[in-house]
């Protein structure tokens, strides 16, 4: 890759100094790496385009509106999220990290973080967004959850319990919104549009959009 | 470790910057770092644990300045010089366009890329409904106990399986399986007054952070 540049796409940094920096780092160790035949490049191509085209939110989206339409597979889902994502195809080889379904119901809303690094159920959603990874989000959501939320357009009743799961360790989470007032006769397809990614760490609500 | 990492409760870091349609890399490097994390750690070159210390590491000003990517890029480059893989300031050297011979590539280490669930003979120390207080510890090494919740007391509400323990695979010192478990804590008990009405803290913490209250 050392001869090779491809900075199109860096544009946005061309001005950062700090990006233009990690770029060249980055580029370099990668030159070490692949000339010590430690890395593959073809094999970072395979993991970005995985990252990038295939392993999404969209996952979790099928995921919750199954759930939603199919109280069985809610049931399923939630005793083991691996083998309900493999029953809709959407699981990607075995070994993963365990994923926790949190259900959001009338009286409990549930958010996620990582407060010691990114941990995220990544193998099903893809990669976290970056206002996860940051200091603000991760430094302020496990000492003001209610206040967090509201700033990120989501509203607690003082009477609904906030469960903050700080993912510490060997196990991942993923809330369950509950299914939005107005969504009677919906298709799955159409339900799942209403779930973002921000609903499946419990930032957002699914709504339905107001003409 | 009593790191910039261990950020839960800190004050300081304003309001949280959201982006809309953000792109899954920002640059083309981000992709390029987290492909070769993840060859590294997926042939066995470093573990996640030791990939995580690494990042504990680096210091706070740039922990905070060189962004995500930027600093798993300094943890792996960090970490393929304390294992022998790298010379010392050779991705320096690559970057001013002169070449420093690699070292000899060390044997490769065994470690693993996951599963991390392991079989334990020993039985859980604490059961669901379990009061428990999490220990004072602040070791220097790599740990999974946030300091925000050192010495407080919750609720054992959930037994995982065992896992490899992050505290001893992170320095090379073997697996060292432990239980885990997932604990509830009152907001008030970890922020006192200042913390919210009704809200709880969920964290998975390993058996050795714990004891009986």
């Amino acid at each position: 890759m050392s001869d090779d540049h491809h900075h199109d796409d860096d544009h946005d940094h061309d001005d950062d100094p700090v990006a233009r920096r990690n770029a060249l780092r980055a580029e370099a160790l990668e030159s070490i790496l692949v000339e010590h035949g430690l890395v593959q490049p073809d094999l970072i191509d395979t993991i970005v385009a995985r990252f990038e085209q295939d392993i999404g939110p969209l996952n979790g989206t099928k995921l919750v509106a199954r759930a939603w339409v199919d109280p069985a597979f809610r049931a399923r889902f939630v005793a083991d999220a691996w083998a309900a994502a493999e029953e809709l195809g959407l699981a990607t080889g075995p070994g993963h990290t365990p994923i926790v379904v949190l259900e959001n119901g009338p009286g409990v809303h549930n958010v996620v973080v990582c407060t010691l690094c990114s941990c995220y159920p990544s193998a099903l959603l893809g990669l976290p967004p970056t206002w996860y990874k940051s200091p603000p989000y991760r430094s302020r959501v496990v000492r003001e959850p209610r206040v967090v939320l509201r700033e990120m357009g989501v509203a607690v009743a003082p009477d609904v319990e906030v469960r903050v799961w700080d993912s510490s360790a060997e196990v991942r989470y993923l809330v369950l919104p509950e299914r939005p007032a107005g969504t009677e006769g919906w298709t799955e397809a159409q339900l799942a549009s209403l779930v973002t990614r921000d609903a499946l760490i419990g930032v957002a609500r699914p709504a339905v959009p107001r003409d | 470790m009593n790191g910039i990492h261990d950020l839960g409760g800190m004050h300081g870091f304003g309001p949280v910057a959201v982006e809309r349609d953000e792109p899954v890399f920002h640059g083309r490097w981000e992709g390029r770092v987290l492909g070769m994390v993840y060859q590294m750690v997926g042939f066995g070159w470093l573990n996640i644990d030791a990939f995580r210390h690494g990042i504990e590491r680096t210091p706070p000003v740039d922990y905070l300045r060189l962004g995500y990517y930027g600093r798993w890029l300094a943890a792996l480059e960090r970490v393929l010089v304390e294992r022998g893989v790298l010379a010392p300031r050779q991705v320096d050297a690559r970057c001013d366009g002169t070449i420093i011979p690699a070292p000899p590539l060390p044997a490769l280490p065994e470690t693993m890329a996951g599963p991390f669930e392991r079989t334990l003979e020993r039985a859980p120390r604490f059961q669901v409904g379990d009061p428990v207080r999490v220990l004072v510890a602040g070791p220097a090494g790599h740990t999974r106990l946030p300091r925000y919740v050192a010495g407080r007391r919750g609720i054992v509400t959930r037994r995982h399986a065992a896992y490899v323990y992050p505290d001893s695979n992170a320095h090379g010192r073997g697996e060292d399986p432990q239980h885990l478990y997932n604990v509830r804590f009152d907001a008030t008990e970890l922020w006192g007054d200042a913390g919210e009405a009704d809200a709880h803290l969920h964290l998975d913490l390993f058996e050795p952070y714990l004891k009986s209250a």
